[in-house]
């Protein structure tokens, strides 16, 4: 059984790129540890050579008819719900260098 | 005539083909209904007043022109995660409340080309993770029957603006319940199709793996008849089916008659509030009584389906929710490097639950922790699937009520969220199964409505159909009304 502490919280929010406050830390800590005491139900269950389920699709999507280009959405159209676009690209804070 | 909101689509598009009333009239009268009623009950997030009227006023050119629409000039309710070109699509969050959508939703587009008129986009439990509408970042939606009460999520909306006669369609999506359980608190019909029958181009994604689009009516028939519009394989969407559609039209007055219904007596036993399980019980004799048998199935898998859908559907949605970052569209929050920028508009942009969904499904995926949560679900979900399979074998399909107890007040579940996943006990089986179930109003408790789900063989809507059908001609739930005139 996984011990769920606020460090976890904040390991975890940090791969999620979520910043929480720490009300929501400790929040978050408290109903995740409940959340997966109830999951522990299925540690019990025998799943040996039990294959995993990843996909409810009942037949294969394989596609057998040729691909055929579409046109997609225009790069304006694209752009156009950016927060911030200029010349035909998204702009973002400088990610490399001091 | 009576007023065109009482009608059903089916009788409103029989009419607007016939020139009895044009589809603009029919139009006004639903706008009409939606004003002087969705002041209480909130089910909409916008109303489409002047494009609606323009867009009906053109369904009429298309009938005058000799177009046999099978929903000419019926008004339809979007729930607000599924595109409408050049119009909002929120998803009930402030990350994308200023987000507008670049094309249409296939599911949209074929209602639209079958002659139906968008009215407005509902409100929903925020990216669909919810199951009382509290979790929208805008204001709750309430229950038609009682306006203390939620109307179940996460398509409230759409299910309180069909309870309420705002219109007699609409259309949710379903990740573990969505559709069919506030079609049961808000005493309405709420189908989810098998996963693949509908395509989910445009739609937001939840946990793809699980989510699917459907629709709310107030009978089977409408129900069936939205169906036949929204059904079939889209070249948009891999995940979408290639299977047959059958007139489903057809086979709706074929009755009860030689149908076995499967009973998971052991699966339904707990926590069922009495007056909830007396009207099940009803329910199950009155398809008896029209020829059904009732027979005894397991489902021995199904008591762990809430643990685990909570494992796969947050580690999907972790994943899928990963796209707002801020930079290509939705909110942004400033900050002086790319990583603060990330965490600063997330946490900003995203409710409560979202949050607690998207750490959980972090957690199970993460290094240490992916065998023992996520993988160990996915089996689980094998064997909860290879149940369904061997209950099939004995039956055609299997009724349960759809929640185990009618609506609740705003305020009871929100400090335990456990609490709220239990609603959704009877519906998630279904999702992580991957076959169709529908909900129908069997009655009152206590003055609230009461659900009866059916769960029905891959691709086989059209036995649920027949069924509800039977059942609705049996029986008067489903003309039972909200005290809302």
């Amino acid at each position: 059984m996984a011990n769920v502490t606020q460090a976890t919280v904040e390991h975890v929010a940090g791969l999620a790129r979520l910043s929480l406050t720490a009300d929501e830390k400790e929040r978050f800590a408290r109903q995740l540890q409940q959340i997966l005491e109830y999951a522990e139900s299925i540690q019990a269950l025998d799943v040996e050579g039990v294959a995993p389920m990843s996909h409810a699709g009942l037949e294969t999507p394989l596609r057998t008819e040729p691909a055929e280009p579409q046109p997609g959405l225009e790069r304006a159209t694209a752009l156009g719900a950016a927060p911030d676009a200029a010349d035909g690209l998204f702009r973002v804070p400088k990610v490399i260098g001091g | 005539m009576s007023a065109a909101w009482t009608q059903t689509a089916a009788t409103l598009a029989a009419r607007v083909r016939g020139r009895e009333f044009s589809a603009e009239e029919s139009i006004r009268a639903h706008l009409d209904r939606v004003a002087a009623t969705d002041p209480r009950v909130r089910a909409f997030l916008r109303v489409r007043e002047e494009r609606a009227l323009s867009e009906a006023r053109a369904v009429d050119a298309r009938v005058a022109a000799g177009e046999s629409l099978p929903l000419a000039g019926v008004p339809v309710a979007i729930k607000d995660v599924l595109h409408l070109a050049g119009e909002p699509t929120t998803c009930g969050s402030r990350i994308l409340e200023r987000y507008v959508a670049p094309y249409t939703a296939s599911a949209v587009a074929r209602l639209q080309q079958a002659g139906a008129v968008v009215v407005g986009k509902t409100n929903m439990d925020e990216f669909a993770m919810g199951s009382s509408n509290e979790n929208s970042a805008y204001f709750p939606t309430a229950n038609p029957w009682d306006l203390a009460r939620v109307p179940g999520g996460s398509s409230g909306g759409s299910a309180a603006a069909v309870a309420a006669s705002q219109a007699p369609l609409s259309l949710g999506s379903d990740t573990g319940g969505s559709i069919r359980q506030p079609a049961a608190l808000c005493g309405i019909v709420g189908l989810k199709p098998t996963y693949g029958r509908v395509s989910r181009y445009g739609l937001v994604a939840f946990a793809s793996s699980l989510d699917q689009i459907g629709p709310f009516a107030r009978t089977v028939e409408d129900a069936a008849l939205c169906a036949q519009a929204l059904f079939g394989r889209d070249e948009r969407d891999s995940t979408s089916a290639a299977q047959p559609v059958p007139d489903f039209a057809a086979s709706l007055g074929s009755g009860a008659r030689g149908l076995r219904i499967g009973v998971p007596e052991a699966f339904i036993a707990s926590g069922l509030d009495p007056a909830v399980e007396t009207l099940f019980r009803a329910a199950l004799d009155d398809l008896k009584r029209e020829g059904a048998e009732i027979v005894p199935v397991e489902l021995p898998h199904a008591p762990h389906a809430i643990a685990t859908y909570y494992l796969v559907a947050t580690a999907e949605a972790s994943s899928n929710l990963a796209r707002y970052d801020g930079v290509r569209y939705g909110l942004r929050v400033e900050a002086e490097d790319l990583k603060r920028q990330y965490g600063e508009t997330r946490d900003r942009g995203f409710g409560a639950e979202v949050k607690r969904r998207i750490i959980l499904g972090t957690f199970v995926l993460s290094s240490g922790y992916y065998d023992a949560y996520y993988k160990r679900a996915q089996q689980v979900r094998t064997l909860i699937r290879r149940d369904f399979e061997r209950a099939f074998e004995r039956c055609d399909a299997i009724a349960t009520p759809t929640t185990p107890t009618p609506a609740f007040r705003f305020g009871e579940k929100t400090d335990d969220p456990l609490q709220m996943y239990l609603a959704d006990v009877f519906t998630v089986p279904a999702n992580l199964a991957g076959l169709p179930g529908i909900s129908l109003p069997c009655g009152l408790a206590g003055g609230l409505p009461a659900g009866l789900q059916f769960v029905g063989r891959p691709f086989d809507e059209a036995t649920l159909f027949r069924l509800g059908a039977a059942y609705q001609r049996a029986t008067n739930h489903h003309e039972a009304r909200p005290p809302l005139d």
